[in-house]
């Protein structure tokens, strides 16, 4: 019976029916857990919030959580700045490195399932437990030797690539890199994934076809390898973007945090992690308009 | 130089250039776990001797035992195991059902559904971190119920709901995956099941599910991984359970009190405390990372081979 209901109808109601029938968890858990506090949260960050026991009252602020945020605390727009320049950094440098990673795990080697083991480990061990107490504890240990390290390390470097004489900011931006360097394998576990997976899905025809045409290893990376990954660039970007919300070293979320619960109140707390996300929000789509434009699709 | 030798030339230095990169690569990944492992054996007076730098002279499992002890080990793990399996199964099971739909009905909600699980994945969890646990705490579903607002807070419903509804921690990553996933299998099958009699979930169950292995076990691990390291969530909903992250994090003082409480001499001076939360809170670690660890090892062939088959890439 029910076969022939269904089969009674046209096709775009079934297609129809199906979606909602598939869809309809999402639509419950996305309206009540995440569209009803999104609104919540922004009305917040609109009001004082207070808690009494029965529940909680609202005193109308209008923007001044967000003036309060922005001209008189203390920290928030250094942090702020501080935290987007980081990510802006970093960015290339995991997309990079994980690009790297990625093409060389696909070769043909032997040891290889180890090295993909190890340079999967991170995507494990990556997050929460081991980076927090990382930064509490394993900070005192390190540190001292750590930042003597780093700085020989960095002033040498600094020696030589003057050398060749580059300009500042490069030498700064490169000395960051190497000497970030620990931190950038360790985040880019996922990302390395991902790759990987595109990787695979090129097919070994455009190689062989380019091998009978001659084409050096430089070549096809840059005309086959490349464009073939470029639309998982973007899903990496927006990956690595999320990703650095839930670290426990964004440091602007741990400001946010601080204020919402010991400082001043929910209201400036929801304000700021509002300018936050807007930002980000904002800058994600300028990065997936511009790279997009670029995007290869269709390999 | 014949074109042969030129060409065994650049394969061996490509060869040399590669294992020196994922040598590097390796050593900065696994020398800080092997730190830690070494730390763990040591004693609280061998961390300043300098003649000690891995192997500690006189190994001991005392700083284990402390952990075993001051943790509650045995309930914690226990504790996080369950939330973790819980969480994974509910997650999985929403966001395998719901990718389907994604993938597969082509109405004029889908693409804006696709593009709001994508827009729940860039907003930070902070952000509704206290609308989402008010919510929770006077659970009335808009006023629907209308008896007393129920108090969900410190059960397993709220990771349930939200599990179960597609809506929990990177719940849309996941289900983009599983969309992924269903989009590059053969519509020949689902065609075959409809024209065989099969309804819209009887197919799904029966014919597509059992093929969507490898996708299953690639969200399942993010899944559990994430809930087992996870703090931010459980910290909100369960704050009074004991679960392995938040053990760690209090297992060095609560040693050190009880320690000072019984031996005056033992932790006096702040150099001592440090080194002795250092030893204990390596331990703890190993102990909280190790049944990941073993998870890994065992899952880790399939993990990789499936994340390529995946078609996360799409």
């Amino acid at each position: 019976m029910a076969r022939r209901r269904i089969f009674k109808v046209g096709y775009r109601q079934r297609q129809f029916l199906g979606g909602l029938l598939f869809t309809f968890p999402f639509i419950i858990g996305f309206s009540l857990f995440f569209l009803y506090p999104f609104i919540e949260s922004v009305i917040f960050s609109l009001n004082e919030l207070q808690l009494d026991r029965s529940g909680y009252t609202l005193i109308w602020k209008g923007l001044g959580n967000f003036r309060y945020a922005l001209l008189q605390h203390a920290t928030f727009n250094e942090r702020f700045v501080e935290n987007i320049t980081d990510t802006l950094s970093t960015l290339p440098m995991i997309i990079g490195f994980s690009l790297f990673a990625a093409s060389i795990l696909n070769q043909k080697f032997r040891g290889r399932s180890v090295a993909r083991m190890i340079l999967f480990l991170p995507v494990i061990l990556g997050a929460g437990v081991v980076l927090r107490m990382e930064t509490s504890d394993w900070a005192y240990i390190m540190a001292q030797e750590t930042a003597n390290a780093n700085y020989f390390a960095g002033n040498a470097l600094r020696q030589i690539l003057g050398m060749i004489r580059l300009p500042d900011a490069v030498v700064d931006y490169l000395i960051e890199v190497i000497t970030g360097s620990p931190e950038i394998i360790r985040d880019s576990g996922v990302q390395i994934l991902i790759f990987l997976a595109g990787l695979q899905s090129i097919p070994p025809s455009v190689y062989e076809a380019a091998d009978v045409e001659g084409a050096t290893g430089w070549e096809k990376f840059w005309l086959i390898t490349f464009p073939g990954l470029s639309p998982l660039i973007i899903t990496n970007l927006v990956y690595t973007v999320i990703d650095s919300f839930t670290t426990p070293q964004n440091q602007l979320i741990s400001l946010i945090e601080q204020v919402s619960f010991t400082g001043a109140g929910f209201g400036v707390a929801m304000a700021m992690s509002m300018m936050y996300f807007g930002f980000i929000g904002l800058l994600l789509a300028v990065i997936v308009v511009v790279v997009g434009r670029f995007v290869f699709y269709n390999v | 130089m014949t074109r042969l030798q030129k060409k065994r030339l650049t394969n061996m230095i490509g060869t040399i250039f590669r294992v020196a990169v994922l040598l590097g690569v390796s050593y900065v990944i696994i020398q800080p776990m092997m730190t830690r492992l070494a730390t763990s054996f040591m004693q609280v007076e061998e961390l300043y001797d300098q003649s000690v730098k891995w192997i500690a002279r006189n190994p001991t499992l005392n700083n284990y035992r402390t952990c075993w002890v001051y943790m509650n080990y045995p309930q914690a793990l226990f504790n996080s195991l369950t939330l973790a399996l819980v969480v994974s199964v509910c997650q999985l099971a929403s966001c395998t059902y719901i990718g389907y739909g994604l993938a597969r009905f082509q109405w004029r909600g889908s693409g804006l559904l696709l593009s709001l699980a994508i827009f729940t994945l860039v907003v930070p969890p902070q952000m509704i971190r206290i609308p989402l646990y008010l919510n929770f705490r006077y659970f009335d579903l808009f006023g629907i119920l209308k008896s007393q607002p129920l108090n969900l807070v410190g059960t397993y419903w709220p990771f349930i709901l939200t599990g179960l509804t597609g809506s929990g921690f990177r719940n849309g990553l996941f289900i983009y995956i599983m969309r992924q996933f269903f989009r590059g299998m053969p519509r020949e099958l689902e065609e075959a099941a409809y024209v065989d009699g099969c309804g819209f979930l009887s197919t799904f169950f029966r014919v597509m599910l059992p093929s969507a292995v490898p996708g299953l076990i690639v969200v399942f691990l993010f899944s559990f991984v994430w809930q087992w390291n996870d703090y931010f969530y459980t910290t909100m909903f369960m704050s009074t359970k004991n679960f392995l992250p938040q053990a760690l994090e209090t297992v060095a003082s609560k040693a050190a009190q009880v320690i000072r409480a019984t031996d005056m001499v033992a932790v006096t001076s702040g150099m001592v405390q440090d080194n002795f939360n250092t030893v204990i809170n390596n331990a703890g670690m190993i102990m909280v990372i190790t049944p990941l660890l073993i998870i890994y090892l065992f899952m880790q062939r399939y993990f990789v081979e499936s994340i390529e088959r995946t078609g996360l890439v799409g």
